[in-house]
C-alpha cells in the first residue's frame, strides 16, 4: 500500500493540511485506490506547506503547497507513483533547502509520525536513554559538558555545569523543568519539536532526571500552543504505557514522572525564575539570584531549567557521544543550532545548522530573500530583546561571540526579516511597549523604564526637543541595561539602540548627526 | 453556586492554581469573581493572593467572551507583513476594538505576542485554532466560517 505523508503540524494545519488530508482520502476512495495516509511532522520547509509526501522506492518524493483543489490532479499526474506535476518538488532529501541542513536534534521531525513509538525507536530513539541507564551518573553530566551544549533558551549558559551543580546537590526531590514558553516572536522550534517529535524532548528531560537523580518533571508549555500540549500528552501516556516513564524505566529501578503544565499568556515566565514562580501556582514575578534555580529552583529544591531544543538536544549526544556533537560548530559555540527563519521571507522554516553561518547564508540562500520582493532593509535576531542587524553586518558568522560582539545575541535562533518599507522608530517603539506590556513589575528600571521609554521614543518621532529626547533615550536605555532584574529589561534596549544607531534616519536625525 | 465541583480533582496538585483557573476558563470561558473566595480556601492562600495571580496573567478573563474568541498575533513576524493593517481591518469589519466584545456577543478580539507560526505570518488564532498567512480577505472568510459553526 502506497504511504502518503501529509503533515500534522499546526502550521502545516494553519494553511489548511486537514483538508488536504481529507481531499487525499477522498479522492483514493473514488478512485478505489488503497493509500496508506501517516500524520508526519513538518519538514520544516513551512513555505511549502501543506507539504504532501508519497514514499516511493527511490524514496519520498515531495509536492507543495498542495490546496485541497489540487488533489485531483496529483491523481490524474500519478503522483502515488511519484509522477510529474507542476506542484512537484522530487525527492524531498534533495530539496537544496532541506540537503544543505545539519539536522541532529531535528534529525527524525518531518520523517515520522510523532505519537509513533515504533517510528521512534526504527529512527534511534531511546538509544541515548539505553546508554545513560549504562553509565555512572557523573559519566553522563560528563558526556554532556564534553558535548559543549550550552542553553539554547537564549542564555547559552553551558548545560553540563548545570547538571553538575544539581547532581552535587544533597535534597530529598529534585526536579527537572522543561522551559517551553516559547514567546519570542519569529520562533518555533521548540513548538515543532513538541508538536513533530515530542519522545526526543521526552526522552532527553528523562536522561537529564536519571542523570542527576530527579524523579519529577515538569514541561511549562504556553498557552499559546494548544497543539503541542495535546502531543505531548499523548506521549506522555504512550511513554508510559511502554515503561520508558514511570517507577521503573525499562527495568533500571529508576523512575521519572512527567506533567506538561500550562502558562497564561505571560511572557515574562520565559524567565527561568518567573517560570518557577508560575509552576508553583503564583504570579509570575523574577526571582532575585542567588540562590541559583539548580540549587533552590521549584518548591526551594535543586532543579535543572533548561530549554525544550536542551534537552531534546541530550539524545543525539548520549547516543552518538559528547566528541560527535562538539565536531560541529565554531569557538566556543558547539554544535548545531535551528534557525527560524521568519517574517518577510519567500522561503520561511527551520534550518538547523552548525554554528559558523552566516545570516546572508541563512536569509539569502535559505530565505530567498523578502516574500514582498523588496531589498532587506533589517532582521531582528533572538527575539523581541535582540537587536536589529543590519546589511552591513550579515556576514558576522553566528556563533555566540562573535554576536556579542557587535551588541547582538543570537538568543534562540529566531531571524525576523524586514523590507525596506520598515519604520525602524516604530519598531524601536513596539520594544518599549512589549517591555511595558509583558514586565513582571518588580524592578523599576524595566516596570518604569519601558513606560517612559515609550514616551521619549514619541517625542523624537513628533520631533519634540529631538536632540535631547534622544540623549535622554540612551541615558534610560543605560539605566535598564545595567539596573534591571533579569533579561526582559536588561535587553529591551538592544532593538531600541541597534534601530537607533543602525537607523538613525527613521528617527529624524542623518548618521553624522549620531557621530557627533 | 459552588465552582468546586470542576476543579476538585486538581486541588492536591503541587502549585495547583493555575491548573484550576485554566479548567475554570475552560469550562465556562471566564474565571467568576465568585469563584476566587472559595479557590482560597481550598489552596490555603488569601484571597488577595488568588486575584493577584488571576489579573497577572493575560488568558484569565473576569467576563464571558463572545462565541468566537479571535486572537490576533502583533509581534514583530507578524508585523513584518502585515499584522498592524489586519488589526485595523478587523477591528473596522467586526466593529469592535481590541480587548473587547462585538455589540452583538458574536466576537471577542484579542492581541496576542507570537503564536510560533513566524514563517506563515500574519498569524491568528479562532477558537483555539491556528490559520496562517491571514489576508483581509482570509480574516473575513474564516470569522464567517467559525461564527456559523459557533451557531
Amino acid at each position: 500500500m502506497t504511504k502518503v505523508f501529509v503533515p500534522r503540524d499546526s502550521a502545516a494545519l494553519s494553511v489548511g493540511a486537514d483538508h488536504v488530508a481529507a481531499a487525499i482520502t477522498r479522492e483514493a476512495e473514488q478512485r478505489g485506490l488503497s493509500i496508506e495516509l501517516v500524520r508526519n511532522g513538518s519538514r520544516g520547509m513551512l513555505w511549502l506547506e501543506t507539504l504532501v509526501e508519497v514514499e516511493t522506492p527511490a524514496g519520498r518524493v515531495a509536492y507543495g503547497p498542495v490546496q485541497p483543489e489540487d488533489v485531483a490532479s496529483l491523481f490524474e499526474a500519478q503522483f502515488l507513483n511519484g509522477g510529474a506535476h507542476a506542484l512537484s518538488h522530487g525527492l524531498t532529501e534533495h530539496i537544496p533547502y532541506l540537503a544543505k541542513q545539519e539536522r541532529l536534534t531535528f534529525a527524525r521531525v518531518g520523517i515520522t509520525d510523532p505519537l509513533s513509538l515504533s517510528d521512534y525507536l526504527a529512527h534511534d530513539g531511546y538509544k541515548g536513554l539505553k546508554n545513560t541507564l549504562s553509565m555512572a551518573p557523573a559519566d553522563v553530566v560528563q558526556q554532556v559538558t564534553d558535548s559543549g551544549l550550552r542553553g539554547r533558551g537564549g542564555a547559552a549558559f553551558p548545560t553540563g555545569i548545570k547538571w553538575k551543580t544539581v547532581l552535587g546537590a544533597q535534597a530529598a526531590q529534585k526536579y527537572i523543568v522543561c522551559n517551553a514558553d516559547e514567546g519570542d516572536s519569529g520562533t518555533f522550534a521548540d513548538r515543532m519539536i513538541m508538536e513533530d517529535d515530542p519522545f526526543v524532548l521526552i526522552e532527553g528531560m528523562t536522561i537529564a532526571g536519571v542523570a542527576v537523580g530527579a524523579t519529577q518533571g515538569y514541561i511549562y508549555l504556553r498557552s499559546e500552543y494548544p497543539y503541542a500540549f495535546d502531543v505531548l500528552n499523548q506521549a506522555i501516556a504512550i511513554a508510559e504505557k511502554a515503561g520508558y516513564l514511570g517507577e521503573n524505566i525499562q527495568g533500571s529501578g529508576k523512575a521519572f514522572h512527567l506533567e506538561v503544565r500550562l502558562g497564561a499568556g505571560a511572557y515574562i515566565c520565559g524567565e527561568e525564575t518567573a517560570l518557577l514562580e508560575s509552576l508553583e501556582g503564583k504570579r509570575g514575578i523574577v526571582r532575585f539570584k542567588p540562590p541559583i534555580p539548580a540549587l533552590k529552583g521549584l518548591f526551594g529544591q535543586p532543579t535543572i531549567v533548561n530549554n525544550t531544543i536542551s534537552f531534546a538536544s541530550v539524545p543525539i549526544i548520549m547516543d552518538k557521544g559528547g566528541e560527535f556533537y562538539k565536531n560541529f560548530g565554531m569557538g566556543r559555540s558547539r554544535g548545531t543550532l535551528p534557525f527560524q527563519l521568519a517574517g518577510n521571507l519567500k522561503q520561511g522554516g527551520l534550518v538547523e545548522k552548525a554554528f559558523g553561518l552566516t545570516l546572508r547564508e541563512l536569509v539569502e540562500d535559505f530565505g530567498g530573500g523578502t516574500a514582498s520582493g523588496r531589498p532587506i532593509r533589517a532582521v531582528q535576531v533572538g527575539g523581541p530583546l535582540g537587536a536589529y542587524v543590519p546589511v552591513d553586518q550579515f556576514d558576522t558568522p553566528l556563533d555566540y561571540e562573535s554576536y556579542v560582539g557587535i551588541s547582538a545575541m543570537i538568543g534562540h535562533g529566531g531571524l525576523v526579516v524586514f523590507d525596506d518599507t520598515v519604520d525602524m522608530a516604530k519598531m524601536a517603539r513596539y520594544a518599549m511597549e512589549f517591555c511595558a506590556i509583558e514586565s513582571c513589575g518588580k524592578c523599576t528600571p524595566c516596570r518604569v523604564g519601558s513606560t517612559r521609554g515609550v514616551e521619549v521614543v514619541d517625542k523624537i518621532i513628533a520631533n519634540d526637543n529631538r536632540a535631547a529626547n534622544i540623549e535622554l533615550l540612551r541615558s534610560l536605555c543605560d539605566t535598564m541595561l545595567n539596573g534591571s532584574l533579569c533579561a526582559m529589561g536588561g535587553m529591551a534596549p538592544f532593538p531600541v539602540l541597534s534601530a537607533l544607531n543602525h537607523f538613525p534616519e527613521d528617527f529624524g536625525i542623518n548618521k553624522k548627526e549620531l557621530a557627533a | 453556586m459552588s465552582y468546586t465541583e470542576l476543579y476538585q480533582d486538581l486541588i492536591d496538585l503541587p502549585g495547583a492554581l493555575l491548573p484550576i483557573f485554566h479548567r475554570i476558563q475552560e469550562r465556562l470561558g471566564y474565571v467568576p469573581e465568585a469563584a476566587l473566595p472559595e479557590i482560597a480556601k481550598h489552596l490555603n492562600l488569601s484571597r488577595a493572593e488568588v486575584h493577584g495571580v488571576m489579573t497577572f496573567y493575560h488568558d484569565f478573563r473576569a467576563a464571558p467572551p463572545g462565541q468566537c474568541v479571535v486572537k490576533i498575533c502583533r509581534a514583530e513576524a507578524c508585523q513584518a507583513m502585515g499584522a498592524e493593517a489586519l488589526v485595523q481591518h478587523a477591528e473596522q469589519s467586526l466593529g469592535t476594538p481590541m480587548h473587547s466584545t462585538s455589540p452583538d456577543g458574536s466576537v471577542t478580539l484579542e492581541p496576542t505576542y507570537c503564536l510560533g507560526n513566524c514563517a506563515l505570518s500574519p498569524a491568528v488564532m479562532i477558537n483555539g485554532e491556528l490559520k496562517g498567512r491571514v489576508t483581509p480577505q482570509r480574516f473575513d472568510a474564516l470569522v464567517a466560517e467559525a461564527k456559523g459553526a459557533a451557531k
